[in-house]
């Protein structure tokens, strides 16, 4: 597994620090802070996690346990450009998986992941309420409708 | 307490409100098999997941089979052990398992010891009906365990005794569902981590998923080599628990035949660490003494508790979570390192050997003496002090390989002068040995006065925290004992807080102390094992002629000859160390 280095800031190791204090440093509510600590840095980086694990007293790999078995916790950022692909009902039928499977092609990253350069990561979402313009793509804010997967390489070409 | 009443396998028994079904049947011989839980009851060791499902057992009027490890026996309870959909029900799971399981018995190290092995024996299992993918993942070797988690059954006991019993928390379940592993967080080595290699996660691993370093072969070629002299020393945790793999009944010393048998096998010298022990309470109970009088003539700058330096997997958890705190251990190195120095210098020395052409094993009933002698500092020049430290497990090994018969040896002596030991360094196998070695020399020479009486009993026992406190002619000394890593915690935090009202603390990493390391043969979850083992060594200091170590006739000899004085200066060099700041060595492997 490879992990990308970082260090965190005097700032954001308060701003965690709070973050497990407005949940009592209690270790029961590690999901919890870990989902806050997410939405705070886009993914959970392990200097994150190393600094919650202090707070709520767990060991690291304990932590790092929990953010492996969860599949909405990741520990890769966010590109540049997010892709996320629909895989709600309707997306699904209409061929959203054959989509997602061009984006792997074209991108050489699995879904949770970031291309090397940092310039995309690709997730999947469950039904964005856009079901009539199945399958529905998301790159940052703009929306793709009725993508079909000979499609993607021309989606990709608009980001180069 | 409230009495139940239940019947398993038509036989009635009756137990206290709260037993689980596991431990009724046990109670009626009847041996319900098991995989994931463990128990070591009188050191507070207990996993119990109820995850493996192997326990099944069939309760009338309820629909699914119960896991007998964690159910609790109720009033008029009818239990059946062995009914065919229990039989088929374990078979099952057990060929789930196999199925994602390396076939590798016959080379694997745990073979003859696997619980998972015996376990498909016991159920008769030929073939497995299943096929599927199998996990692989890289193997992890450091300098005193190998993972190999091709072969973990995700009983989770390593987790409960890194996590709970020791809380250094290096090893964790991780992933989900066929990705899931145990293992350091973020899948780093274990040598990045800050695993003490206390190697309790091998003593309860069922398994050939953890295992130690194997150095018998590099032994064995030492042993081989005309130029080299090889002088072995053995732990006195070893003697009590070596004879277990011979099939003697645990708790029988095997000093004598051990001796024997390490000369058949060719060692030039057999020594004993409990020489070592020995000089180890002559500097450590000087340094004891010294402080104690600085303090209690007001020197501020003395630092109290002492704490005792002779466990490495203890030393490594200090530096690792105690950094600030790096000047409290007594900086008397462990019996290990001690016997390595003297014997790498005063002894090649007076046998006219270069240090270069010797080769120190040792014989030790631990994992963190392999890391320990590997540690930079314990080596002149790139050459270590002790070249290969061997578990309890391994000498079984080399004696079996060379075809020794050990149950028909006689019994022979150690070699001299580092042979030569007393009663007192005989007990530092067990938790409170130690502190009791150091507090019958510390008394007799702050004292001045002769011990009546030589046993303290107040200092022995299992239970995880002791502390007692010895009158030294009107001088009370507050002494702490914690075995286990979670309770050395708990003292060295009332340290920092302050609140420690102790003078000497012995801290031991494994439970029961070396008698139940990570290296001894395995004791599958039986605590009568552990004890045994402790009532050993306690008979064996008894029926030594000289139990103080201040007496050791050859430890005075060695101080005239050659170190001068405890704390002086050749001892200070060669049986002293210092600890490091390690708070900056765990590496998140890229
Ligand atoms: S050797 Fe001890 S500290 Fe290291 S992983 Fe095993 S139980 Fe944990
Ligand atoms: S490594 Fe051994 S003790 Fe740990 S979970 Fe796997 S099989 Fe169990
Ligand atoms: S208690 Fe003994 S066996 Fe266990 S790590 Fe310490 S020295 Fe080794």
């Amino acid at each position: 597994m490879s992990h990308i280095k970082i260090q965190l800031k005097p700032r954001q190791v308060e701003q965690l620090q709070e973050v497990c204090q407005s949940f009592n440093n209690k270790p029961g509510e590690l999901i919890n802070v870990l989902h806050k600590a997410q939405s705070i840095f886009g993914y959970l980086p392990a200097e994150v996690q190393e600094v919650v694990a202090k707070e709520l007293n767990l060991s690291v790999a304990k932590v790092y346990g929990v953010v492996t078995f969860y599949s909405f916790f990741t520990m890769q950022p966010k590109g540049i450009h997010p892709i996320s692909i629909c895989l709600g009902t309707a997306c699904y039928v209409r061929g959203a998986e054959k989509v997602l499977d061009e984006f792997k092609r074209l991108l050489k990253v699995n879904v949770g992941e970031t291309t090397p350069d940092g310039k995309f990561s690709i997730s999947c979402l469950r039904c964005v309420g856009a079901c009539g313009l199945a399958p529905v793509v998301t790159i940052g804010e703009k929306v793709y409708g009725r993508v079909s997967p000979d499609g993607v390489k021309d989606i990709l070409k608009e980001f180069e | 307490m409230e009495s139940i009443k239940i019947t398993i396998d038509k036989k009635i028994i009756e137990v206290p409100k709260g037993t689980t079904v596991l431990h009724a049947a046990r109670q009626l011989g009847i041996e319900i098999p098991t995989l994931c839980y463990f128990n070591l009851g009188d050191m507070n060791i207990e996993n119990k997941p109820g995850g493996c499902r192997v326990c099944v057992v069939e309760v009338e009027g309820r629909r699914n089979l119960a896991p007998a490890c964690v159910t609790e026996c109720t009033e008029g309870m009818l239990v059946n052990t062995h009914s065919i959909r229990v039989l088929n029900s374990r078979r099952t799971v057990l060929e789930l398992i196999l199925s994602d399981h390396p076939y590798d018995c016959l080379v694997c190290a745990k073979s003859g010891n696997c619980e998972l092995q015996s376990l498909a024996q016991k159920l008769g299992i030929r073939e497995i009906h299943y096929e599927g993918e199998k996990s692989t993942y890289r193997k992890d070797t450091s300098p005193a365990i190998i993972r190999d988690i091709d072969k973990c059954i995700m009983c989770r006991r390593c987790e409960m005794m890194c996590n709970d019993f020791q809380t250094v928390g290096v090893l964790s379940a991780i992933n989900r569902g066929f990705q899931a592993v145990v293992a350091p967080a973020f899948e780093m080595n274990l040598d990045h981590s800050t695993c003490t290699y206390c190697g309790q996660c091998v003593s309860v691993c069922p398994t050939g998923a953890l295992t130690e370093v194997d150095h018998t072969r590099k032994v064995v070629n030492a042993l081989a080599d005309p130029t080299k002299t090889v002088i072995v020393q053995t732990a006195p945790a070893v003697r009590a628990a070596l004879g277990e793999e011979f099939g003697l009944e645990p708790g029988t010393l095997v000093t004598g035949k051990m001796a024997a048998a390490l000369r058949q096998l060719g060692f030039d010298f057999v020594f004993d660490t409990d020489f070592a022990a020995d000089l180890t309470i002559m500097e450590e109970g000087t340094e004891l003494l010294d402080r104690l009088t600085r303090h209690l003539n007001g020197d501020t700058s003395v630092k109290l508790p002492i704490l005792t330096s002779c466990c490495p997997g203890w030393v490594k958890f200090f530096e690792h979570n105690w950094p600030d705190m790096l000047d409290i251990p007594s900086t008397a190195k462990s019996p290990q390192q001690m016997f390595g120095a003297i014997a790498k210098n005063y002894f090649a020395d007076k046998i006219k050997v270069d240090r270069k052409d010797m080769v120190v094993v040792s014989i030790m009933p631990c994992l963190a003496k392999k890391y320990e002698c590997t540690r930079p500092e314990f080596a002149v020049d790139g050459n270590p002090d002790v070249d290969y430290a061997l578990s309890t497990r391994e000498l079984a090994h080399l004696i079996k390989q060379a075809n020794i018969d050990f149950l028909s040896l006689p019994d022979e002596d150690f070699d001299n002068p580092l042979g030569e030991s007393t009663g007192a360094s005989v007990i530092f196998g067990t938790t409170g040995g130690v502190i009791e070695a150091a507090t019958r020399t510390a008394y007799e020479v702050f004292t001045g006065k002769k011990l009546e009486k030589i046993s303290f009993e107040e200092l022995r026992g299992l239970e995880n925290i002791r502390h007692a406190t010895i009158d030294f002619n009107g001088l009370p000394i507050n002494i702490g004992i914690a075995h286990g890593l979670g309770y050395a915690r708990k003292l060295l935090e009332d340290i920092k807080a302050g609140k420690s009202e102790f003078h000497a603390i012995e801290i031991m990493a494994c439970p029961g102390g070396c008698i139940g390391g990570g290296g001894q043969p395995y004791n599958h979850g039986n605590s009568d094992v552990i004890k045994a083992r402790q009532t050993a060594l306690y008979k064996e200091d008894i029926e030594k002629p000289i139990r103080k170590s201040h007496e050791n006739p050859f430890v005075q000899k060695l101080y005239e000859e050659y170190l001068g004085k405890p704390m002086g200066e050749i001892s200070h060099h060669l049986l002293h160390t210092h600890y490091f700041d390690r708070t900056n060595e765990v590496i998140i492997d890229e």
